[in-house]
């Protein structure tokens, strides 16, 4: 097995996303200039000519290049399963210098710069096992601006589901240009505290422009979509028909006394990409 | 209006901005976020190594790569400004700012320098890091790299062009931010 193999494909993987957009997330903000004038599609107009740019230069698109975070589906029958996180760390600090990134890691007292992207429990690694030999790396590198506007509303059941939605509203109101906008929207609505801001998180990686497979939620989805972009907060906050491209929603069951929302703002460089890894250590990144 | 700047410029430019305008400017620029904010204004204003009041202020904390031959700028973006709004006024007294480029808008007191100083808050495209680089023709310094790191130390850009800059908060109290909060 060629370990050094599969993190040169891990650092592919890292690159990919900090300097391609996927095609739906393009897409979305290709139909957003169509339907902005004046100062909202004059952003729109710098945001897609920055994305062209970084593709053709191989630059991060954002100076940004987020906190390093990975969802990993192992396949249990995967040969190696042991040197996946070493092997994703040291992409990490390989990528930190080849790609480059910026040094986003600091202590969070001293503010000492880690240097290399790495340090307490980042990269951020979520695991999850799957059937098969496979294993399968998604990388959502986050950026800080989108991160602070993060929210969790432990709401009082009463209110509802009409509840909920106001609450979503009401803060993406009050982020207004500074996650910026347009944004993706992830939402996770119940289980507890954690699991709320992780389903939310989690719903980022479904694409732009797909709704959830429950027809209810999926309507809310739409009504959310709708409500935020009439706020006309639009591009950057600086007015405009389109302040989010897509809101997601994933559901876990509650506590009869509590109704989690977690909300989990991504920008408008909704930087996704995936690879797998085989268990004889051949790989894509897709 | 569309202007084409070349910094420094005087009060009677920068009184000329209004609200919507749309700028770019040529010259320099440093940037500075919230901790390069706050250890300039502890410092003697004879230990600033660098003339602020003759240059742009940027909210960016970019993404360098040391080459042989000195600093290039790989992305580089603004930050989200409201994190310097606890800073900015005094910045603005203390060091003369009359240009300020950000994201995402600034508050109260920011609001009341800028017509008391005479400055402008300009917009330009978060995340469109590459594209702002691609602006940069010269990094002539960078200071208190050791200390803050890369995102955080003041870097001066030489920039040709540099936007489109949108001018959301202006010199007579306009704000573009003021008036999509009251709806």
């Amino acid at each position: 097995m060629d370990f050094e193999d599969i993190k040169k494909g891990v650092v592919q993987l890292i690159k990919k996303a900090e300097t391609e957009l996927p095609d739906d997330v393009i897409k979305s903000l290709k139909n957003a200039y169509k339907v902005e004038d004046g100062v909202a599609k004059i952003q729109i107009d710098a945001i897609l000519k920055n994305i062209d740019l970084a593709k053709e230069s191989g630059r991060p698109m954002c100076q940004d290049t987020g906190i390093q975070t990975f969802f990993v589906e192992v396949g249990v029958d995967f040969p190696h399963i042991s040197k996946l996180k070493d092997l994703i760390v040291d992409a990490v600090k390989k990528a930190t210098m080849e790609v480059p990134l910026r040094p986003n890691t600091v202590d969070p007292f001293t503010c000492e710069n880690h240097k290399d992207n790495t340090g307490e429990h980042i990269p951020y690694i979520t695991w999850d096992f799957v059937d098969g030999s496979d294993v399968f790396i998604t990388s959502l590198p986050k950026g800080g601006g989108s991160e602070n506007m993060s929210k969790l509303g432990m709401l009082k059941p009463g209110v509802g589901i009409e509840g909920v939605k106001d609450f979503v509203v009401d803060e993406m109101i009050k982020a207004a240009g500074n996650p910026c906008p347009p944004t993706v929207v992830g939402i996770g609505i119940g289980g507890g505290a954690d699991l709320a801001l992780k389903l939310g998180k989690r719903s980022l990686l479904r694409p732009v422009g797909v709704r959830n497979k429950d027809k209810t939620i999926a309507a809310m989805e739409e009504e959310l979509i709708k409500r935020i972009n009439d706020s006309g907060i639009g591009p950057m906050g600086l007015g405009g028909k389109t302040t989010v491209l897509d809101v997601h929603i994933e559901v876990a069951h509650r506590h009869p006394a509590s109704l989690p929302v977690g909300i989990a703002v991504q920008c408008w460089a909704d930087r996704r990409a995936r690879m797998v890894i085989h268990s004889d250590g051949s790989w894509e990144v897709e | 209006m569309e202007y084409h700047l070349d910094l420094p410029v005087g009060s009677d430019v920068i009184k000329k901005l209004r609200v919507g305008d749309i700028v770019y400017v040529s010259g320099m620029i440093f940037t500075a976020r919230d901790e390069a904010h706050h250890m300039m204004l502890e410092k003697d204003k004879e230990d600033i190594p660098f003339d602020p009041s003759e240059m742009a202020l940027y909210h960016c904390g970019p993404l360098m790569k040391e080459t042989k031959d000195g600093w290039e700028v790989v992305s580089a973006g603004p930050t989200t400004s409201s994190r310097m709004e606890i800073f900015e006024d005094k910045f603005i007294e203390r060091f003369g700012i009359n240009i300020i480029i950000g994201k995402g808008g600034m508050g109260e007191r920011t609001e009341k320098a800028l017509q008391k100083y005479i400055c402008v808050y300009t917009s330009y495209t978060g995340g469109a890091g590459a594209l702002a680089a691609d602006k940069v023709e010269d990094v002539p310094a960078v200071y208190w790299l050791d200390e803050l790191g890369m995102p955080e130390a003041v870097w001066i850009f030489k920039v040709k062009k540099f936007g489109p800059l949108v001018v959301s908060m202006d010199s007579h109290g306009g704000s573009i931010y003021r008036d999509l909060k009251k709806g």
